[in-house]
């Protein structure tokens, strides 16, 4: 269970929901798209085109491999101590067979949204809440949604309950901006929502269909909306992964020179931690994003050397301080600012 | 025996303490009544068996109560009218009444019931009590609940209790803080596993800390503190005084 948090205007958070359906189309999985806010049909008719063709990949191989075998050669004469390290990897290099690159400017084209089975889930089409169903105590949107998502499990057999079935597929949930005012609940816009469970029994039933059947499922939730953070932590502990935006439109940092080449942060707060008692922990916890003309890139945020001219204090103090932020982790979440403080 | 056992944790994940208590108590024989409500089966499945218990085995001896909490609330609130005689454990989801005497009679049954004597002695695992209340049961609801499920375990059938809860310094949650304090002052035993002050480490995973709560049982007895550092690997956790990672020495 993917739990995305939104950047303030939802324009990077709907990119990456977009990914993720897209990849589910080129890799053949079902579809179910649910969404308070635009139509599922829009949604998929704004897919990234996928980059099918190798050649661009080999362009982007090349270009990589004429850097590395230039730099190769200068041994480093002041900072020697850093020559033994290995080099910093802005972004994978290496073409691993895992996943696919997307063009962000061109659109998938129909034929290709139309070679998978797709569903979806429009809150405003949908019929009210069926009168037979138990009482769930839960906002009527979050059940209707769920219990369309259950029957889709199991008429399509993806929890594995029709042995007959040939070729197992995987579905892959995506739902728009849960939470907002849109599907009805008032978590985002009041400090003490009338039904504050309401989200979080939800998150808790999805995880249990998840759990029993072959899908995954990704959410955008508008959070930075959401007052009350009690619930934000319960949240973050019913899911899996937990990954917030932020985009640096409209904020101080959009000025400020360590993060000029790239539009916003990306927060890995939690990793999943499946079957095993370890879990995935990567070297670095600081990771920007920005959006090129074709390609929307996740990378390790580097500052760039500081190689101003007029290095007044006030503004080293200013890099100093976005600095401290940066190393601090997440999962083991720091108050960097106390300790490290010299 | 007759000890309850609060494990918690701040700032990390301190599920990996749950897993070695489900292998430890089941190599030693104990009736374990497991409610497992935030990960299936299969996951701790697998994760025992790199400690070397097999759970399948175990629930099939009857060693091993398994309530998945997951499933558990799907067939109660997507399955057909329940059997009058059965009540779902986690029936406080739906339906008016929002106190989990349910879910206490489930364990209840589970580690007083017949066949209980082969065993050692009985043990409740709970992972994990912040859950519940995310689920809509209210903080008193869930410290009843601990409470009858001490008298039960604890002092009528001499076992132990370990239950995990999630906690956070500056937390805002008021009601997961009140829970949480309130069985501090209960327990025996704490683990409190905490992710380092000072930010993340490959090497050190994080701290824990042992409080022996002596104070509990005798009066003008202190209560005894240790802490350790320790980082997790697939099969095991290393655990070293602070400081002393391998990554150092």
């Amino acid at each position: 269970l993917v739990f995305t948090e939104e950047d303030k205007y939802g324009l990077y958070s709907n990119l990456l929901f977009k990914y993720f359906l897209a990849e589910g189309i080129v890799c053949g999985h079902e579809l179910f798209v649910a969404s308070a806010k635009e139509h599922p049909d829009n949604i998929l008719k704004e897919l990234p085109a996928p980059l099918l063709d190798d050649s661009y990949r080999k362009e982007l191989g090349d270009e990589a491999a004429a850097v590395k075998s230039e730099d190769f050669q200068d041994s480093m004469k002041i900072a020697w101590r850093y020559q033994n390290l290995p080099k910093m990897e802005t972004s994978p290099t290496t073409y691993t067979k895992f996943g696919h690159y997307y063009d962000v400017s061109k659109k998938m084209s129909p034929e290709l949204c139309q070679s998978v089975k797709w569903h979806s889930f429009y809150l405003h089409e949908e019929l009210p809440f069926e009168p037979k169903m138990k009482t769930w105590n839960m906002n009527s949107g979050y059940a209707r949604l769920l219990q369309s998502i259950q029957r889709i499990i199991s008429q399509e057999g993806f929890d594995g309950s029709d042995p007959q079935k040939k070729q197992r597929n995987v579905l892959r949930i995506g739902i728009q901006s849960l939470g907002s005012v849109l599907w009805g609940d008032d978590v985002c816009c009041s400090d003490a929502p009338e039904d504050p469970q309401s989200l979080t029994k939800f998150l808790y039933v999805l995880r249990g269909l998840l759990r029993k059947s072959l899908s995954a499922c990704i959410i955008t939730v508008p959070a930075h909306l959401i007052q009350n953070k009690a619930i934000m932590e319960r949240v973050t502990n019913l899911s899996d992964m937990v990954v917030g935006l932020e985009s640096f439109i409209g904020s101080e940092r959009e000025t400020n020179p360590l993060y000029k080449d790239y539009h916003g942060l990306v927060h890995v707060h939690q990793i999943p931690r499946l079957n095993s008692l370890i879990c995935d922990v990567s070297d670095t916890k600081d990771l920007a994003f920005r959006l090129k003309r074709k390609q929307f890139t996740i990378e390790r945020l580097h500052l760039p050397p500081d190689l101003s001219d007029t290095v007044s204090r006030a503004s080293k103090q200013d890099l100093a301080g976005s600095a401290k932020l940066l190393s601090s982790g997440c999962g083991a979440m720091a108050i960097g600012k106390k300790h490290l403080d010299f | 025996q007759g000890k309850f056992t609060l494990l918690r944790d701040t700032r990390t994940d301190g599920s990996f303490l749950v897993h070695h208590f489900l292998s430890f108590y089941l190599r030693a024989g104990c009736k374990v009544c497991f409610v497992a409500l935030l990960q299936s089966f299969s996951h701790y499945s697998i994760v025992a068996q790199k400690l070397g218990v097999n759970l399948a085995a175990a629930k099939e001896r009857g060693q091993l109560v398994f309530l998945e909490g997951l499933k558990s609330c799907l067939d109660l609130l997507f399955g057909e009218e329940e059997q009058p005689g059965q009540p779902s454990p986690l029936q406080f989801l739906s339906g008016s009444g929002c106190d989990l005497r349910a879910l206490f009679d489930f364990v209840r049954v589970s580690l007083a019931g017949a066949g209980a004597d082969s065993w050692n002695v009985p043990v409740l695992l709970v992972d994990d009590l912040s859950v519940l209340l995310s689920l809509g049961a209210a903080p008193v609801a869930v410290l009843d609940f601990i409470h009858y499920c001490r008298v039960c375990v604890c002092c009528q059938l001499k076992g132990n209790v370990v239950v995990l809860v999630h906690s956070n310094e500056d937390s805002e949650d008021e009601e997961n803080e009140l829970v949480v304090n309130s069985l501090c002052h209960h327990s025996d035993l704490i683990l409190w596993a905490e992710g380092l002050a000072t930010g993340f480490c490959k090497d050190v995973h994080g701290q824990i800390k042992i409080i022996k709560r002596l104070s509990l049982r005798q009066a003008a007895q202190q209560d005894l503190v240790q802490i350790y550092q320790y980082k997790i690997q697939d099969r095991n956790v290393t655990f070293f005084a602070r400081g002393l990672s391998a990554a150092v020495l």
